[in-house]
């Protein structure tokens, strides 16, 4: 398991060579690219695919809502208290209640949806430790490179105006190595 | 730009990696007085809470006012935060963070205070929405209890929007750290890479959480102020208290969060990244929650002038000529007239001028916070039911303690966080030299010839 890549200071720079390696038959599942800060301008720092966020955010609001309102309802028909002269089942104050259970629900769906769908987790290791990212570098590699076409791929690298061009082994197993 | 993004780097990181003896004793100094709160704390629970100076008419004195008043500074952060992310606003950057943080820590101190004002903080529990056989069970029809949810829902939602985007930036200190330091932020980042993906996930949750925190941190202050407007207290019960509460909570959270700034830029020489525009930005609209904070003051009065009720009209001469009057027009004073024409005044409004303003707003706003609660408690419908209050050395202990305490938490989080976010930051300038680049290029572009189309 290894990586190799190219360190490109400008963002133009990055954007040719992984133009260069798709054209050279590097896939995208292949195709890496770490950046310290987000290049959304840019194809190669954006990315397409859709995400769910907002839908389940609106999902965990929902079931928020929903139990912060059966929590209400249900403690206070499990354990009737009357006050004021008011009904035991209140809905001016359940909704009260229901509405910051909806938000907290709709908070907490979309910051797990964040972690799964980004892969973070606390014991999780980066996987290449390269000191020149947090320099403002941009790094466009191949995950796993095939060994023929290795020095084709370098070649491209380096014409696409890289800085440095290097290949490491990766912390992850294969299997973790794509997207 | 790999130039600038080293700077950054290095000007930004400094406080997270270095650490002077200055600061050793910076913290020891303001620890010691943090501590003394916890000693008169300590004091009060052992001797019971009959130590503070609360009595029978107003069992509300300074814990709540402090209570209010914390929850009301927390309003700064996210609030102006998620609005300033959400409306795009490119000088937000050097701020968030810093906002953000005041918002968690200011919570944090506000949650103590119904806590410390229970008297037998043990007994919390009963408090808590746990239904139990006890005979005690929660009262969903009680303010007191939406507090519970509002602040506890605000506290989460806050932690986790100043924690999201610190993501990058821990990852950024794992990557130049040795050691010890390299273990922990290795494990706080959580993996980060920065691949498209996870930031396209990240931009997206910030940007859903902006939209999510707006409305819960309105509502928390609307809860808050709730605990007043329903209970049949003179000059409590109005409908005009929600928004009041809101604006008065938004005033006094932009003044701190100048004044947060003006203490760091000093401290941790951040003059280039925190500069006059951020206090001009701020400091306008300081001036607009100023007029507005007048304003709802004004309408309150005239409302109560003119009803002329008589319960209610007894705290209104008790605070407008009796002996809470040179509280509440120090009140107008710090919050309406001295930052008038510091903050309108073009020439005024320099970093000086706003930290000044944000100083007597604070002062002001802590003022406002003491003037809703005690002078309605201590004159309510009945004569001769009526009282007065006055603080003793515990409840003045635990109250600068208190501020004593916010300053040690910005401290210890400016040590082992960038204050300003690194990625954010650079990203603003490079989409400023993108935009500088785009104006040159366009500048310099020949004229199109006659009868040529432009593109």
């Amino acid at each position: 398991m290894s990586v190799l890549y190219g360190l490109f200071s400008e963002p133009e720079a990055a954007q040719r060579a992984a133009d260069s390696l798709r054209a050279a038959g590097v896939s995208e599942a292949s195709l890496l690219v770490l950046s310290s800060e987000p290049w959304e301008e840019y194809e190669f720092g954006a990315d397409r695919r859709r995400s769910w966020m907002p839908w389940l955010a609106a999902c965990g609001g929902f079931l928020g809502g929903m139990a912060g309102f059966a929590l209400v309802a249900g403690t206070q028909q499990s354990w009737p208290l009357r006050t004021g002269g008011m009904p035991v089942v209140t809905l001016w104050p359940a909704g009260i209640i229901t509405y910051e259970m909806t938000m907290l629900g709709a908070i907490l769906a979309t910051v797990l949806t964040l972690l799964i769908s980004a892969r973070l987790r606390p014991n999780r290791r980066p996987r290449l430790e390269e000191p020149a990212l947090s320099e403002g570098f941009i790094l466009v590699g191949v995950s796993n490179p095939p060994e023929p076409q290795r020095v084709e791929l370098e070649r491209r690298l380096r014409e696409a105006g890289s800085e440095a061009v290097k290949t490491v082994p990766s912390a992850w197993p294969e299997r973790f190595q794509k997207g | 730009m790999k130039k600038t993004a080293s700077r950054i780097n290095g000007d930004l990181l400094r406080p997270v990696l270095e650490t002077s003896p200055r600061f050793y004793r910076a913290v020891a100094l303001v620890g010691a007085v943090a501590a003394l709160g916890f000693v008169a704390w300590g004091y009060q629970v052992w001797n019971g809470i009959g130590v503070a100076g609360i009595r029978r008419p107003v069992f509300w004195g300074f814990y709540i006012t402090n209570f209010v008043f914390w929850i009301g500074i927390s309003h700064a952060g996210t609030l102006i935060s998620a609005i300033l992310r959400l409306a795009n606003a490119g000088w937000r950057r050097p701020v968030t963070r810093c906002a953000e943080a005041i918002t968690v820590f200011a919570l944090m101190i506000g949650a103590m205070f119904p806590l410390i004002h229970l008297g037998r903080p043990w007994l919390a529990f009963w408090l808590f929405p746990i239904p139990n056989e006890r005979g005690l069970w929660p009262n969903f029809r009680s303010p007191l209890l939406w507090d519970f949810f509002a602040i506890n829902t605000y506290l989460l939602g806050s932690l986790l929007f100043l924690l999201l985007p610190m993501l990058p930036d821990f990852a950024l200190v794992r990557d130049r750290a040795r050691g010890w330091r390299r273990r922990i932020y290795g494990w706080l980042a959580l993996g980060w890479e920065g691949t498209p993906r996870q930031w396209h996930r990240l931009e997206t949750a910030m940007h859903i959480m902006a939209i999510l925190i707006i409305p819960v941190a309105v509502s928390v202050h609307s809860i808050v102020s709730f605990d007043f407007a329903m209970a049949p207290v003179p000059m409590w019960h109005s409908t005009i208290f929600a928004p009041y509460f809101v604006v008065g909570a938004i005033f006094s959270g932009i003044a701190a969060l100048i004044l947060a700034m003006a203490l760091l830029r000093k401290l941790l020489h951040l003059e280039e990244y925190l500069q006059p525009k951020h206090f001009d930005n701020l400091g306008k609209l300081l001036l607009v929650m100023s007029l507005l904070w007048f304003y709802f003051v004004f309408a309150e009065r005239l409302t109560v002038w003119y009803g002329n009720d008589p319960a209610e009209m007894a705290v209104f001469r008790a605070t407008q000529s009796g002996a809470y009057a040179p509280l509440f027009w120090a009140m107008v004073f710090c919050n309406f007239l001295l930052p008038m024409p510091l903050l309108a005044i073009q020439r005024l409004r320099t970093i000086t001028g706003t930290v000044i303003a944000s100083l007597a707003v604070v002062v002001g706003m802590w003022l406002e916070r003491f003037l809703i609660i005690v002078p309605s408690l201590a004159h309510k419908y009945l004569p001769y039911s009526w009282g007065t209050y006055a603080p003793t050395w515990v409840e003045i202990t635990i109250t600068v303690a208190t501020f004593a305490g916010m300053v040690l938490l910005y401290m210890l989080f400016a040590k082992l966080v960038p204050v300003i976010s690194v990625w954010e930051f650079k990203v603003g300038s490079h989409r400023h030299a993108m935009a500088a680049d785009a104006r040159l290029q366009t500048e310099t572009e020949p004229e199109p010839a006659v009868g040529e189309v432009s593109a």
